[in-house]
């Protein structure tokens, strides 16, 4: 089978997509010929299914979980995240950073229905798709959305909501590497842009495809990535190597903060960021487990991948810490946590448990590198690590993906979908690691050079940061007339 | 009369209080301050970087006290105050012009 026929997916059901809008449009155009196909379901597996067909393909428990799962992943940016950053900075900026990921929060969720999620998941080309779907044109209760398995179908709308909670976060994330020092309204503008023109595009060269029961009529109907056979099982790519450049983009194009250096800058509330930090864990079995679109075992197995990778991850951190320092911290067991749940993230529905340990060991080393010794090497004020956990960790994972989903190792492979019904697919590691690097790379040139493009761009229009006086201040302060803490 | 300032370890507050409530001292005055002396401040580290604190946490006592109890308060304080490291903090003695309760009108030592 040729490189660009081979598409992934895990045992049985995986991988990220769904293609409602192709679906319905080749249900339509198959319909004639198999008009006697709705007497056959009960016969065995139907091609191409109508949208009558689909409706009988529908599961409550599936709908359940991705309603469940979106809510999950929505906490992860609010309050989680919001309060993760939050307790990271000092007490003049707190209000600040809960300010900005909640608006961008809200500002993606009516980007993402006006035209987001039409550009990521409907076919236009290789790099973003149409705008057939914009302003939801077409989803109704009665439209559905592709899972990983033949003949088994969700909602389009729990599909359209449990996106929209990924591009929600992205931006958000971004927010931690230039924290304490970014004008609000620009900031506003640069997440509407950069959602247009690296989280729309990466998500749709990941995670498009025509969906199991249409990709043999249509194999060329497939995001650029997929079409790589990349692996990117809940956004490694998409969600956490693009924001990690991004932010590192952005802290090198703003600058570091007044005083970096040489004001101590310690977290104003180790308990904040503890509380944070957990919600994030828990919200991330939405953001892995639902990923996988179907309430099933590999959802399971998403789910125990994801809390042992982090526990491993965060274990490893102090045990560095110990042997680095002399003392555990509490910031560095959590850093060590997210890096791991970052890192899994890619792998959590390809990866066995005791792998899903190994991975989160490796995240775990690599990410403390990056953010305790090579940031201070290098000076860049990468304020919360975005960089180092997000974007090194998303790396890791991505790469490490590649491992650990195979099956010689415990994983579960691919999943060939260009036969009906699909099949698994014939596993080598070295092919799939060369896809792991497109994706990778793809992704850190492409947000690199749009991130790089739209910082720049404001930067000499609008301004990116607040005056030095300001900046002193705090934001909460001088961009928001409230403090955090009044007492 | 003598006013006696005692700034010391936080955690021996309670040793302290409860040799003074021995002794028959029958009020005080706490405050958590911070301060250096001698002793030096710790390191903190953050995700790597390190951060110097020169301020230590302390517990100030201020006490009114009757001059010919007063070495007996300072014996007492240091006593339960010690525990032979840097940082155990330091007891200051002040003559004490006049004290009035507000209550009754009672002044000097029948004040205290």
């Amino acid at each position: 089978m040729s490189k660009t026929l081979k598409f992934i997916g895990a045992a049985g059901a995986t991988l990220f997509a769904a293609l409602p809008a192709f679906a319905q449009e080749a249900a339509e155009a198959v319909a004639d010929g198999a008009a006697a196909a709705t007497a056959a379901v009960a016969e065995g597996p139907i091609k191409a299914p109508t949208v009558e067909q689909m409706a009988t393909m529908v599961d409550k428990g599936d709908t359940t979980w991705m309603l469940i799962s979106s809510a999950l992943v929505l906490l992860m940016s609010i309050p989680a995240l919001a309060l993760f950053y939050g307790g990271l900075v000092r007490t003049k900026n707190m209000l600040s950073l809960l300010m900005q990921v909640f608006m961008i929060v809200s500002v993606a969720a009516l980007v993402w229905v006006t035209y987001g999620y039409s550009l990521a998941f409907t076919s236009g080309g290789p790099f973003i798709g149409g705008l057939s779907k914009a302003f939801l044109a077409g989803v109704s209760t009665t439209t559905y959305a592709a899972t990983f398995s033949n003949n088994v179908y969700i909602p389009e709308y729990a599909f359209v909501i449990f996106q929209m909670t990924f591009a929600c976060i992205t931006p958000a994330l971004i927010v931690g590497a230039f924290a304490e020092r970014i004008k609000f309204t620009p900031l506003m503008i640069f997440t509407v842009l950069w959602l247009t023109f690296a989280y729309f595009p990466i998500a749709h060269m990941v995670w498009y495809w025509a969906g199991p029961d249409f990709l043999v009529d249509a194999p060329t109907d497939v995001g650029f990535l997929w079409g790589k056979a990349a692996l990117d099982f809940a956004g490694g790519t998409v969600v956490h190597i693009n924001a990690g450049i991004a932010g590192l983009v952005g802290c090198l194009i703003i600058g570091k903060r007044v005083g970096f250096g040489k004001e101590a800058t310690p977290p104003h509330s180790l308990t904040m960021t503890m509380i944070g930090a957990s919600l994030l864990w828990v919200g991330w079995f939405g953001f892995n487990a639902g990923s996988n679109l179907e309430s099933n075992g590999i959802a399971a197995l998403a789910f125990m991948n994801t809390f042992v990778a982090t526990a491993a991850a965060a274990v490893a951190w102090c045990i560095i810490e110990q042997l680095h320092h002399g003392k555990p911290s509490l910031l560095g067991a959590v850093t060590g946590a997210v890096a791991g749940l970052v890192a899994i993230t890619p792998a959590s529905g390809f990866a066995a448990p005791m792998t899903s340990i190994l991975l989160g060991f490796v995240a775990s080393a690599v990410c403390y590198l990056f953010v305790a010794v090579v940031k201070n090497k290098l000076k860049y004020d990468d304020t919360l690590d975005v960089f180092g956990v997000h974007g090194i960790g998303g790396i890791v994972g991505a790469i490490g993906t590649a491992i650990v989903a195979d099956p010689a190792l415990g994983g579960q492979g691919w999943i060939d979908y260009t036969v009906f019904p699909a099949v698994p697919g014939e596993y080598v590691m070295v092919d799939q690691l060369i896809s792991q690097l497109w994706a990778v790379g793809t992704t850190v040139l492409w947000t690199g050079l749009v991130s790089a493009v739209l910082f720049y761009g404001l930067k000499f229009t609008l301004g990116l940061r607040p005056t030095e006086e300001a900046e002193r201040e705090g934001l909460d302060l001088s961009s928001h007339g409230e403090r955090a803490y009044n007492y | 009369m003598k006013y006696i300032i005692a700034v010391i370890k936080p955690h021996k507050l309670d040793p302290v209080r409860e040799a003074l409530t021995a002794l028959g001292v029958s009020g005080m005055t706490v405050t958590e301050v911070k301060g250096f002396g001698r002793q030096k401040g710790q390191t903190e580290i953050y995700r790597g970087a390190e951060y110097e604190t020169n301020m230590v946490p302390k517990v100030k006592i201020e006490i009114a006290c009757a001059t010919d109890q007063a070495p007996a308060v300072i014996e007492a304080i240091q006593h339960a105050a010690e525990t032979g490291a840097i940082g155990d903090g330091k007891i200051f003695e002040f003559e004490l012009a006049g004290a009035l309760r507000i209550r009754t009108g009672d002044t000097n030592e029948t004040a205290l």
